[in-house]
């Protein structure tokens, strides 16, 4: 049962992590070209240590809380976080909004770059900085948030870390190789899976903090994993078949 | 101010996109709740509102987002 809570939790870290570091990188790679990699790197380092700031100083608060109540209010934060995100991405497979393209993202963060330089030539070093510093932040609070969901009061915090860190190395790895945004990363297909994942898990907890005892404990994650897999399924279907009627 | 202001905009905007979803996920966890604390014998209820409530309020807000 806790290996099976255990793998479902870093399956999860890693492939948020992995959605929101191709994310920050596409906003620190405009930074870069724009600007150069000085205020790209310079924010990436000031976001970085804020967000250690954040973990060092929130993070030890965390335990005096009451588990049911920990587990009652990141349950309620999962659910809105993975069914928002899972909301997304069953528009976009349905083709009811585009999906998301790092190219044009990339692309748009650039020109308002441009845009920026052209009317505070002085202060750009310090806008550039900004930006990629508060690109690196959100993402990363983002991160920090599911790590801490998904690892809520079962002891698994450290591995899942690694397995959320490992993700954020690799894209920023192939990122500096690349030098270019990872607009080949399936995303939306990451976020379809993430969403279901963290849904399953914000129902866990949400459950477990209301003091329900799910039947086969931990194995419980699993049937609402498929649950939510089956609706969002299900859903792309109709909204897919509603859409090809409404244009034929 | 308005520094402060936006930052927690952003932070809000991590949980809330669409305000319809996140009100009705709210609102099943709120009557879960409810039965979980005036009817602690039937707690099996307080789950099957919480997973029939998340379930059925994804698919409606899915459907529904084309008209809204």
């Amino acid at each position: 049962m806790g290996s099976l809570h255990f793998g479902s939790a870093v399956v999860a870290a890693f492939l948020a992590s992995l959605v929101e570091a191709v994310e920050a990188l596409t906003i620190v790679l405009a930074v870069a070209v724009v600007r150069g990699w000085r205020p790209a790197g310079l924010g990436v380092i000031a976001g970085l240590a804020a967000l250690a700031l954040i973990v060092i100083v929130l993070g030890p608060l965390l335990d005096f809380v009451p588990l049911y109540v920990l587990q009652l209010a990141i349950g309620i934060l999962l659910l809105l976080f993975g069914m928002r995100w899972l909301r997304k991405a069953i528009l976009r497979a349905a083709g009811l909004i585009p999906l998301h393209d790092e190219a044009a993202a990339f692309a748009s963060e650039t020109a308002e770059l441009q845009e920026q330089a052209r009317r505070h030539e002085q202060r750009l070093d310090w806008l550039a900085g900004l930006a990629s510093f508060k690109a690196v932040l959100l993402e990363g609070l983002e991160v920090v948030f599911i790590v801490i969901a998904v690892s809520a009061g079962r002891g698994v915090l450290g591995r899942v870390s690694i397995a959320a860190v490992a993700a954020c190395l690799l894209v920023a790895l192939v990122g500096l190789v690349v030098h270019r945004p990872l607009a080949r990363v399936p995303e939306n297909a990451l976020k379809f899976a993430v969403g279901v994942l963290l849904s399953a898990f914000g129902l866990f907890w949400t459950g477990e903090g209301l003091g329900i005892d799910w039947p086969g404990a931990d194995l419980a994650i699993l049937a609402f994993i498929a649950l939510f897999l089956a609706t969002a399924l299900g859903a792309v279907a109709l909204l897919s078949r509603r859409t090809r009627v409404a244009v034929s | 101010m308005s520094a402060l202001a936006a930052a927690l905009r952003e932070i809000v905007g991590l949980f809330v996109d669409d305000g319809a979803l996140a009100l009705a996920i709210v609102a099943v966890i709120v009557l879960a709740g409810l039965v979980t604390v005036f009817a602690p014998a039937a707690v099996w209820a307080s789950g099957g509102i919480l997973v029939l409530g998340c379930l059925g309020v994804l698919v409606v807000n899915v459907m529904t987002a084309k008209r809204r």
